[in-house]
């Protein structure tokens, strides 16, 4: 009987494809989301809108880079909505009932919001417990501790806070583009340059062969979700400047578009793959989704449908695809 | 013509790729009614490949199987199961929070309405179990055994099914030899009741005690069969190989120097009061029967497990070792047993997992160099003659050989003084077991300390300078390479020192 042959695709071998498409696939996805969107809504494709939506997805930009070290270890982090609030919070006892300084306000959350993330792998990496408990309950205890602090009233913040979200630097891009380009390149020479990025890929992808390659997969882990408090900080500090309100309870369920954007771009749940340009693409989608919905006009009350069925989409496509490549 | 009625399961013009790779090209297998038969070949080379096509994990790109003289096909093991036909993996898969019972019958439980009838399955369960002389009751707890009785396990379910056919692959990897008997004497048995057995295995001896017959391949392909009357080791092996491999063990004998690693009195879970050294040059063999405490020493001495008590010296210093972390810095290395779960990052590139514990000697400032990373992989992965394309390949991809290639080069990049190899050529083919033990004589030739672990008698016989023994967590006895060469020591005083005698 003769041997099967391979069809080919688009004129390519289908390994050439495939590894194509491993590379590029989810940024097809992006293009041929921005294209239809455009079709449907050229008002869509007018670059103050781009630039608009670039603003807005910083926010779940940097949960998403801090949920992808917790996803990369085999672990989620369910506290980023919780620790948005409670930095925002603080920040606003800093600044406003505090009068102190934006940028002492600034390093006092972050520090707060980082001390809670090592409080979680703490928990996490030394009691071998579920991240997925551990962050659920601590997601209580977090809001719960921004409930305490502000006695659950809405804290206005001042015009100098507002700068920080409505800033424009060589007079067209907004200061929080800037911020979460410097924090995107930042991560990517961490994840991908440094030995802490290769420790936690190793330590997801394979927490004996880690340890027996003498990496302290316990120290690792506190890393991991000390980087996404870290930058839930900051991801507070840029929410309340766009909205000038810092309450308790803001930040709910921002952590569900932070692990869409996470797995849309690639990074695998059963932890040691991902990679930083991916995470990037899986916010951007997550982005235009949102903004397309309002533009092309289809009722609000769609729109988590929507998001719910394209994120199942993009990671049946992606398995489709990768499957082989990945676990 | 041949009777056709002979055989059980045949099939022909196998073919089958992954991506680029031919994994199996034109592969055909005829299996008698109540035969054993054995599937040789390197790694690689396509036997599992062809058993997971049989029991439904694969479909087959082209090619046809008959099964009891008719068309056979599976969508996956359960439906070969119901045709009869039942595969044995080589890393056991059992539920360990489930009873035997309750593993035996999975996913064809007794029932009484709609609720388990756990009375009748533990009756039912228990009567094969008694049928096979097996001696745990049916409500022990899977968790509970030792591998070989797991092992014993998944066999009884297989014929609980009415199994026709049994493919086991690799079964004795796991298993000490009295195990091993006991599985001999179960093959025996079943093939008494015309059940046939295709047997996977890289070890020859096992191969001439308990097959009829044997079919060899290569790369893929289907090289041929013999009856094991009249066909001899070196034969098979050059079917195999396709060459003629002549010397089994490399050994070089090289100079030996100084003590490099020493330990006194050391004590931790599954070993007592074990002293030994080991001299630059050196390869010391370890060895002893499965749970002995070979393998329990060295990840204590890796820092993998804790110590209780015992003392280490490393070129005269003493030294004391937390963590792997600590073990790596001082120049002591260690190749696991198994190279799955600590040896490799399976699903990342061969260049990460080469340079993870080498990356703090190859950083510029607090970035890696990459291009030195990328150069120096490439070097010990050429080195240790990987076969691979490119090194940025993941790690799951390559054979067992390759792989375990792939660990050592890890080590030996990382520069060690002790590189301690337990198992190191487990699962791996015959052409790249004389790599590694080529290797292994290299490392030692230029000043190294090696310590290496094995089941298999021949092998820590043919490379090491020096041979301990071990049994039930103490030492007992060492032979010196004189020793085997001039045949004072043999096999056999070795396996009786293993079961405690002197």
């Amino acid at each position: 009987m003769a041997q099967k042959k391979e069809g080919k695709i688009l004129g390519m071998e289908r390994d050439t494809f495939r590894s194509l498409m491993g590379k590029y696939g989810v940024s097809i996805v992006m293009l041929v989301l921005i294209v239809v969107i455009g079709i449907m809504q050229p008002l869509f494709l007018k670059p103050s809108n781009l630039i608009n939506v670039a603003t807005q997805i910083t926010i779940n930009g940097m949960l998403a880079f801090g949920m992808c070290m917790a996803i990369t270890t085999g672990g989620i982090d369910l506290t980023v909505g919780a620790q948005i609030a409670l930095g925002g919070v603080m920040f606003g006892i800093c600044t406003v009932k505090g009068g102190m300084p934006v940028v002492v306000g600034v390093l006092a959350t972050v520090a707060v919001t980082t001390l809670f993330g090592f409080i979680n792998g703490f928990l996490i990496a030394k009691f071998n417990m579920f991240p997925f408990v551990v962050t659920l309950s601590m997601q209580l205890v977090i809001r719960g501790v921004s409930l305490v602090i502000s006695g659950g009233q809405g804290i206005q913040m001042g015009n100098d806070v507002g700068n920080i979200y409505y800033t424009n630097v060589f007079g067209m891009i907004p200061l929080p583009i800037i911020i979460y380009l410097v924090v995107f390149i930042l991560m990517y020479l961490m994840f991908h340059w440094t030995k802490l990025g290769r420790y936690i890929l190793a330590v997801g992808g394979n927490p004996n062969a880690a340890l027996a390659s003498g990496v302290s997969v316990f120290r690792i882990k506190i890393y991991a979700y000390a980087i996404s408090g870290f930058l839930a900080g900051i991801a507070s500090i840029i929410l309340v400047a766009k909205t000038g309100n810092a309450k308790a309870n803001i930040g709910e369920g921002y952590e569900t578009d932070a692990v869409a954007a996470c797995v849309i771009g690639g990074t695998s749940f059963a932890g040691g793959i991902a990679t930083m340009p991916g995470v990037v693409i899986g916010t951007f989608i997550v982005g235009f989704i949102y903004n397309g919905i309002n533009m092309v006009g289809i009722d609000g009350n769609y729109q988590s449908i929507i998001r719910g069925l394209v994120i199942i989409l993009t990671v049946m496509m992606d398995m489709a695809i990768n499957g082989k490549n990945r676990k | 013509m041949r009777n056709k009625d002979e055989y059980i399961f045949e099939c022909e013009g196998i073919y089958k790729a992954f991506g680029g790779t031919q994994a199996l090209a034109d592969v055909e297998l005829h299996v008698k009614k109540g035969e054993v038969i054995a599937l040789l070949g390197e790694n690689g080379a396509g036997k599992s490949t062809l058993m997971k096509a049989v029991i439904g994990l694969h479909q087959p790109d082209a090619g046809t199987m008959t099964f009891e003289g008719k068309p056979y096909s599976a969508r996956g093991p359960v439906e070969a199961m119901h045709a009869g036909i039942s595969m044995i993996h080589q890393e056991l898969n059992p539920e360990p929070h489930l009873t035997i019972a309750e593993s035996i019958f999975l996913k064809r439980e007794s029932t009484k309405g709609i609720f388990l009838d756990k009375k009748a399955q533990n009756k039912r369960a228990q009567e094969i179990l008694d049928r096979f002389g097996f001696k745990h009751p049916a409500t022990t707890m899977m968790r509970n055994l030792t591998l070989a009785q797991m092992q014993m396990v998944e066999i009884i379910k297989a014929v609980s099914c009415d199994a026709k056919m049994i493919i086991m692959d690799e079964p004795t990897s796991s298993l000490d030899s009295e195990e091993t008997d006991h599985l001999f004497a179960t093959i025996r048995d079943l093939k008494s009741k015309g059940v046939s057995i295709i047997y996977i295995s890289h070890r020859m001896d096992e191969i001439f005690e308990i097959c009829d017959s044997v079919a060899v391949f290569r790369d893929g392909t289907y090289v041929g069969a013999r009856s094991m009357d009249g066909v001899t080791r070196d034969e098979l092996i050059s079917m195999m190989v396709g060459r003629q491999v002549k010397n089994v063990f490399p050994k070089t004998e090289c100079e030996i120097g100084d003590v490099v690693f020493k330990v006194e009195g050391l004590t931790g879970q599954g070993f007592e009061d074990i002293s030994f050294e080991v001299r630059a040059g050196e390869i010391l063999g370890l060895t002893g029967l499965v749970g002995s405490g070979r393998s329990e020493t060295m990840r204590a001495i890796f820092g993998l497990d804790p110590l209780k008590s015992g003392e280490m010296w490393l070129n005269g210093e003493k030294i004391t070792i937390k963590s792997p972390k600590d073990a790596i810095k001082k120049g002591v290395c260690m190749v696991n047993e198994d190279r799955k779960d600590f040896g490799l990052c399976l699903f990342r590139s061969l260049r990460e997992n080469i340079s993870l514990p080498n990356l703090p000697a190859r950083q510029k400032g607090i970035l890696i160099n990459q291009n030195r990373e990328k150069k120096e992989c490439e070097e010990y992965a050429k080195l240790l003659t990987v076969k691979a394309a490119s090194i940025e390949h993941n790690a799951y991809s390559l054979s067992g050989g390759n792989q375990q290639k792939v660990v050592i080069a890890k080590w030996i990049m990382a520069g060690p003084k002790l590189l301690i190899l337990d198992e190191p050529t487990r699962g791996v083919d015959v052409g790249a077991k004389s790599e590694i033990h080529t290797l292994m004589c290299q490392f030692a030739a230029k000043g190294m300390a090696i310590i290496m672990i094995s089941s298999e008698l021949p092998e820590v016989m043919g490379m090491s300078d020096r041979i301990l023994i071990y049994h039930e967590g103490k030492l007992n006895g060492e032979v010196s390479r004189e020793e085997v060469l001039s045949g004072a020591a043999t096999q056999e005083t070795i396996l009786a020192k293993e079961f405690g005698g002197k």
